[in-house]
């Protein structure tokens, strides 16, 4: 057990353990932050892979943006206006069948795969290889995802904007 | 650099590897954010004192300079409150994340040539993220408190860090195509020698590209700080916490140590983005006059000079948000997002554009 495995082990158990609450716990809001938790420990795992522009993408993307604009919906909806979010449990036959056919093949992949073990190296800085990667290989796609989120963005304010 | 020296004080195994991350991520916060935040608090209070013709704490102590520790010693007193329609959890968890958050920031700002949290490589973007962290504290805070104040100031809060992030990174995204790093100890290194070599004028180098940097510089200057002023819900931009509306916002609700704890993550933020402010344009902790060290030739002077720059500088700007505070007026609501959306983000939209023909010369 090195320092790596110890904080391997430290995210992997946030992640799974607020994972766990996020589908299990009755409050809404309570769900929303514990998915907090979820994004960051995912995060520290992006990190150990050597991962660390994915990680830093991950915290703005996930956690300064969707995980806020998910908050902020659930709390007006439920403390100012006088609704009780709840969540329960319906459907619980189809959706059982569902995780089991899932669960079985995930671990049949597992199983069934030879991992190869490389011995870790230190993890290199990738920010720049993959500016250089996004603008010369991929540039096309990168510029019409670019395009794609405009549109969205236009489309979200011009639905924000009429008048009803 | 400092980590694999504790490394090897304690002897190279794992537990040691452990001792000394903890002993450098706590280094910061001992040695510097709380008697930074003691001194800020007596340094806000004499400003604002002065301000107003009036002479401040003077019973403790020379000058009253005894007044802020005396006020720990009885915030650490108080009564641990928690009201019983408050969110128990969520409630006692806020204050933490939230200074979390703001202290998280401190691994990436270097202090000295020596003495940086974390050598990583995305510096900047690293600071950015964990205000993330910040946002959903407040969040947390003011949803537990169960009180409209609170919910209220919160609510203000995230809405206003949220939009001026967006000019923050768009004058720290034009920093970076100009140096070509996100590293706050590289971006400090590259500012090196004398005044001139800084970001705000131009950069190191004395080709033509530098002199037609200096006007974007200055914009991008004056745009990250503003911006940077209204994370921080300092005034002209404390609507979140406007005492004639809402008490005191999302710590409303809080006593005793988890409100000092809101208090502390607020005075290391305005280091923090004072602090990023300096790293970006003002040299980091480079000296603008070079360095006694080198003159007579004592290589160990170079960082304490360094640290005391870096400070001298950052509690310059910290001081000069305490001026605007008792010097401006604060913004409406409507006031605050137009001045984001109408004026600074197009500004630094542009900015950025000429910066990027520029670079390409």
């Amino acid at each position: 057990m090195n320092v790596y495995d110890i904080v391997f082990y430290l995210f992997a158990a946030l992640t799974v353990i607020s994972a766990f609450f996020v589908v299990t716990n009755r409050n809404i809001v309570y769900s929303a932050f514990f998915l907090l938790f979820t994004f960051f420990g995912v995060a520290g795992i992006y990190v150990l892979l050597g991962a660390d522009f994915v990680a830093i993408v991950q915290l703005i993307v996930y956690v300064g943006g969707i995980l806020i604009l998910l908050l902020f919906g659930v709390m007006l909806t439920n403390k100012i206006t006088n609704v009780e979010i709840k969540t329960g449990t319906i459907n619980i036959y189809p959706a059982v069948i569902g995780v089991g056919l899932l669960t079985g093949s995930l671990l049949a992949a597992l199983i069934n795969t030879s991992w190869r073990s490389v011995p870790a190296s230190a993890p290199q800085a990738t920010t720049a290889a993959l500016g250089t990667i996004l603008l010369q290989e991929y540039a096309l796609v990168f510029e019409l995802l670019g395009i794609i989120l405009l549109i969205a963005l236009i489309g979200a304010a011009s639905i924000a904007r009429r008048e009803a | 650099m400092m980590y694999d020296f504790f490394v090897d004080l304690f002897g190279n195994t794992t537990i040691s590897g452990i001792i000394s991350g903890f002993v450098m991520s706590l280094i910061p916060l001992f040695l510097f954010i709380l008697p930074f935040a003691l001194f800020a608090v007596y340094l806000e209070r004499k400003v604002s004192a002065h301000m107003q013709d009036r002479l401040g704490p003077m019973r403790t102590g020379w000058h009253g300079w005894k007044q802020t520790i005396a006020d720990i010693l009885k915030l650490i007193q108080k009564e641990d409150i928690v009201a019983k329609d408050n969110d128990k959890l969520l409630f006692n968890i806020a204050p933490v994340l939230t200074f979390a958050g703001s202290y998280a920031a401190f691994a990436a700002i270097p202090f000295t040539s020596i003495f940086i949290g974390t050598e990583v490589d995305l510096g900047i973007f690293f600071i950015i993220a964990v205000t993330g962290l910040v946002v959903a504290g407040i969040l947390m805070a003011g949803w537990a408190s169960n009180n409209k104040y609170s919910l209220l100031g919160s609510m203000r809060s995230v809405a206003q860090i949220i939009s001026y992030e967006i000019p923050t990174i768009l004058v720290v995204l034009s920093l970076v195509m100009i140096s070509g790093t996100m590293n706050l100890h590289t971006l400090s290194e590259l500012q090196t020698g004398y005044v001139w070599n800084w970001y705000i004028f131009g950069g190191p180098g004395a080709e033509l590209s530098k002199f037609l940097l200096i006007p974007s510089m200055f914009i991008g200057f004056l745009i990250i700080y503003i911006s940077t002023l209204a994370e921080v819900n300092r005034t002209p931009f404390d609507i979140p916490e406007a005492e004639s509306e809402l008490v005191s916002g999302y710590h409303t609700e809080y006593s005793g140590m988890k409100f000092a704890m809101f208090f502390l993550a607020e005075y290391a933020n305005m280091f923090a983005v004072s602090a990023i402010v300096v790293a970006l344009f003002l040299g980091g902790y480079q000296s603008p006059i070079g360095y006694l060290g080198d003159l007579i030739g004592a290589k160990w002077m170079i960082p304490i000079e360094q640290f005391s720059w870096f400070t001298i500088k950052g509690v310059f700007f910290v001081f000069v948000q305490m001026w605007l505070r008792w010097t401006l007026p604060r913004l409406r609501v409507d006031q605050l997002m137009t001045t984001s959306w109408k004026y600074l983000i197009p500004i630094a939209f542009v900015n950025l554009i000429i910066i990027g023909l520029i670079t390409l010369l």
